[in-house]
């Protein structure tokens, strides 16, 4: 039978644009550090490592194997689980079920990305279909582009509507010491920001970041001994639906997160989210999915996204804030992103995150969003499931 | 740890250009070929580990193109990137966390990449890939620490080159099957001292998919369950020179820890068969030593004293091994599909008679880095 699973560590590096300080190993071993001095632990006690991020970026193959002397996983075994975007949640749904197996009881994820050494849209653009996809659909942006025209289109939703999320997370940024861009902005900078593809313009996006996350995942009965207050996991679920993105429907919400998310709150005893939820940590890449996917996601019902933002609803002291670190549209270093919101969201349920705290958080929500409109969401817990 | 066993196996033939057939179509080959064997539907799958490399594939995300073939479209999904035995074993602890039916799926076209850059890419970008490390030089080197160790003569490869490729023939989808001698291979072409053409396995494109299902599941396949006993895998240092090459510590942990899963405290009489990683003619020796069927240096002993051969006491590679057939990522599956067939009763020519206990390996990284070892069982 599955094990009871919690997180009983997070550690992070300070993200920036451009680490040439360190190589990749070395980036991986400062999250590493700072994740296992979080739960005071050495790497004597890690069973196992689960290891993510995207090959191209930094060309390296076999990353599980290259990595090992900043991973720790020297004579231990270690694993790679990729899957584009959602590599981060991707890591830590497989870090948990290492433990909930059975087979290992402390276990190190990891998630890690140098962008500085990758160009990032030319790798990117190749996981389109090369026949199909990759003449509309080149790179993030275009497909993005196409669902927030479409969404605009079907709700009325405005640019200024968009630029309020990318506001709120900026903002919220100021409080996150590790966040890449700390620097306020107002929806006049956004709406001024030059235009990548309509209605997609520099500020409404994230950037490439040079970083690395961790998480250690313990065993029922060690994760009390570990941590003073660890974050449970109370449920995980996945939802990869699309291999095309002609395929997918831009008027029908992003079908991957509301699987998901249905799934997950079902797992862990969710019926209103709104209510039942502290926190969430979303994988918000640009700002019109904090529009769009929040519906998805249940906060409020369709078309509502826009007014819901409007009112403050998911700013720090609303209903039910969202990305309290500044999100992916502050800090994103790809195969660490979903990871850090699985992070951020057990920092806000061990009560650690600091300036960003948001007040007796019981349940948090973090998702993982990539590949072709994929969504993976996990959901953490202050009390034992 | 609970039982739960393979329902179903499923592989493609191996072979150097499978010019009529994307990632997308082998993968759907075998997730159809997986259930058609387990006589289960898509349906009684409730999630799917796939396993694909992005280099290999030449696309970023490499699982996005293989996703919807696997039928996972609303189902729980990941993916593993490595060798086949790393997804199963993925697909495995799946199960043991509460999922009922994992399907594993991994495919390679070698034919579309080229496997020196591609290997290269293993290499640290700085210190390591300029000086043309790939693969196969890296194997030399390893060919070479373990030679100049134990003072085995190239011969002694050579052997396990013909024995491989012989079994091969018993075998329908091996890419191939040859007759060869040991002055054949001796003969070869040298590719990377002491490595000839013959020590090599091939490029080979083609697929592979299991089903892994716990004890009140597997009962709805229509096969005969064979139990995971033991699973285990374990990675040693990177750079080549931090690591004692003749010594596969990182395969004898792993091995350890998987005997002591499944009980088994005298491997080389508990088991019947063995499916091993066998990249380069070498490594099938210095495997055997890794999983302590003999001392260090006594690898090549096992097959002169006719042990490892299909009438030994414990064949290895009845299959023709990864020599015979080499699709990255699904080589590791295929070895564990193979030692599937044999505790099934099912492997035809290639079969070992009454075998009841089989091991299959599978490895990662610059010669054999980080190894992955299955003990399974026709018995509960």
């Amino acid at each position: 039978m599955s094990r009871r699973v919690a997180i009983v560590g997070t550690g992070q590096t300070d993200h920036r644009s451009h680490r040439p300080d360190v190589n990749g190993r070395e980036m991986i071993y400062e999250a590493v550090k700072r994740a296992l001095a979080d739960c005071e632990s050495s790497i004597q006690d890690i069973d196992a490592v689960v290891i993510g991020n995207m090959d191209h970026f930094e060309s390296i193959n076999y990353v599980d194997t290259w990595s090992v002397e900043g991973s720790g996983a020297v004579m231990k075994p270690i694993m790679k689980v990729t899957t584009g975007g959602t590599t981060g949640t991707s890591v830590a749904i497989a870090a948990y079920y290492h433990v909930a197996s059975g087979l290992f009881d402390r276990v190190l994820a990891i998630g890690w990305e140098k962008n500085s050494e990758s160009d990032t849209t030319a790798a990117i653009i190749t996981c389109s279909d090369p026949i199909w996809d990759r003449f509309s659909y080149s790179g993030a942006i275009p497909s993005l582009a196409t669902e927030a025209s479409a969404y605009m289109k079907q709700y009325g939703a405005t640019q200024e509507d968009a630029a309020r999320v990318a506001v709120r997370d900026r903002t919220h940024a100021l409080n996150n010491p590790h966040a890449h861009l700390r620097k306020p902005i107002t929806v006049e900078d956004v709406m001024a920001s030059p235009m990548l593809a309509y209605p997609i313009k520099l500020l409404d996006v994230c950037p490439r970041t040079d970083g690395a996350a961790a998480v250690v995942f313990a065993a029922d009965g060690i994760a009390q001994q570990i941590a003073p207050k660890p974050a449970w996991i109370k449920a995980c679920a996945v939802r990869h639906t699309y291999t095309w993105f002609g395929d997918v429907d831009y008027t029908a919400g992003l079908v991957s997160l509301q699987e998901a998310s249905r799934e997950a709150y079902q797992q862990a005893g969710i019926g209103n989210p709104a209510d039942d939820i502290d926190v969430a940590e979303l994988y918000l890449p640009y700002s019109y999915a904090g529009l769009k996917w929040i519906e998805d996601l249940g906060f409020c019902r369709r078309g509502e996204g826009p007014t819901f933002i409007k009112e403050g609803h998911t700013d720090m002291g609303g209903k039910i804030p969202v990305n309290p670190s500044g999100g992916v549209i502050s800090t994103n270093c790809i195969g660490a992103t979903a990871l850090l919101r699985v992070a951020e969201a057990a920092l806000q349920v061990m009560g650690r995150a600091g300036q960003r705290q948001v007040p007796d958080v019981e349940v948090a929500l973090a998702t993982g969003f990539g590949g072709c409109f994929w969504s993976d969401v996990v959901i953490l817990g202050a009390a034992r499931p | 740890m609970d039982n739960m066993a393979i329902v179903g196996v499923a592989q493609t033939k191996f072979e150097r250009r499978k010019e009529d057939k994307t990632n997308y179509d082998l993968v759907f080959e075998m997730t159809k070929g997986v259930l058609e064997d387990s006589g289960l539907t898509l349906k009684d799958v409730d999630n799917v580990v796939t396993v694909s490399n992005d280099f290999l594939d030449g696309r970023t995300i490499s699982s996005m193109a293989v996703g919807e073939a696997a039928g996972a479209r609303d189902k729980n999904i990941s993916t593993v990137e490595g060798d086949g035995t790393f997804g199963a074993f993925y697909g495995a602890m799946r199960v043991l966390s509460g999922f009922n039916t994992t399907m594993v799926v991994a495919h390679s076209k070698g034919s579309e990449g080229d496997i020196k850059h591609i290997t290269n890419g293993m290499f640290d970008p700085i210190f390591q890939r300029l000086l043309g490390l790939e693969a196969i030089a890296a194997s030399a080197i390893q060919a070479n620490a373990y030679m100049d160790r134990y003072g085995v003569g190239e011969e002694s490869f050579a052997h396990v080159s013909v024995k491989n490729h012989g079994n091969a023939k018993n075998n329908p989808y091996a890419h191939l099957p040859m007759d060869l001698t040991v002055d054949d291979v001796m003969r070869s072409q040298k590719i990377a001292d002491p490595i000839k053409l013959l020590d090599c396995s091939p490029v080979s494109d083609g697929a592979a998919a299991i089903i892994i299902a716990n004890e009140a599941h597997a009962r709805r396949a229509k096969t005969k369950p064979i139990w995971i006993k033991g699973i285990a895998h374990c990675a040693d240092a990177f750079f080549l020179g931090d690591r004692d090459l003749a010594d596969p510590k990182s395969l004898r942990e792993a091995a350890k820890r998987a005997y002591a899963m499944a009980g088994m405290s005298d491997p080389m009489n508990a088991l019947d068969v063995v499916e091993l990683y066998d990249a380069f003619s070498y490594m099938e020796p210095l495997w055997l030593e890794g999983l302590g069927f003999c001392d260090p240096g006594g690898g090549s002993r096992l097959l002169e004293e006719g042990i490892t051969t299909m009438s030994g006491t414990l064949p290895v590679n009845p299959s023709g091994g990864v020599l015979s057939s080499h699709a990255l990522l699904a080589a590791g599956l295929a070895r564990i599909i193979e030692a599937v067939l044999q505790l099934r009763g099912e492997a035809g020519n290639r079969q070992v008679p009454g075998a009841k206990t089989a091991l299959a390996h599978g490895i990662n990284g610059p010669c054999g880095q980080s190894h992955c070892v299955w003990v399974l069982s026709s018995e509960k």
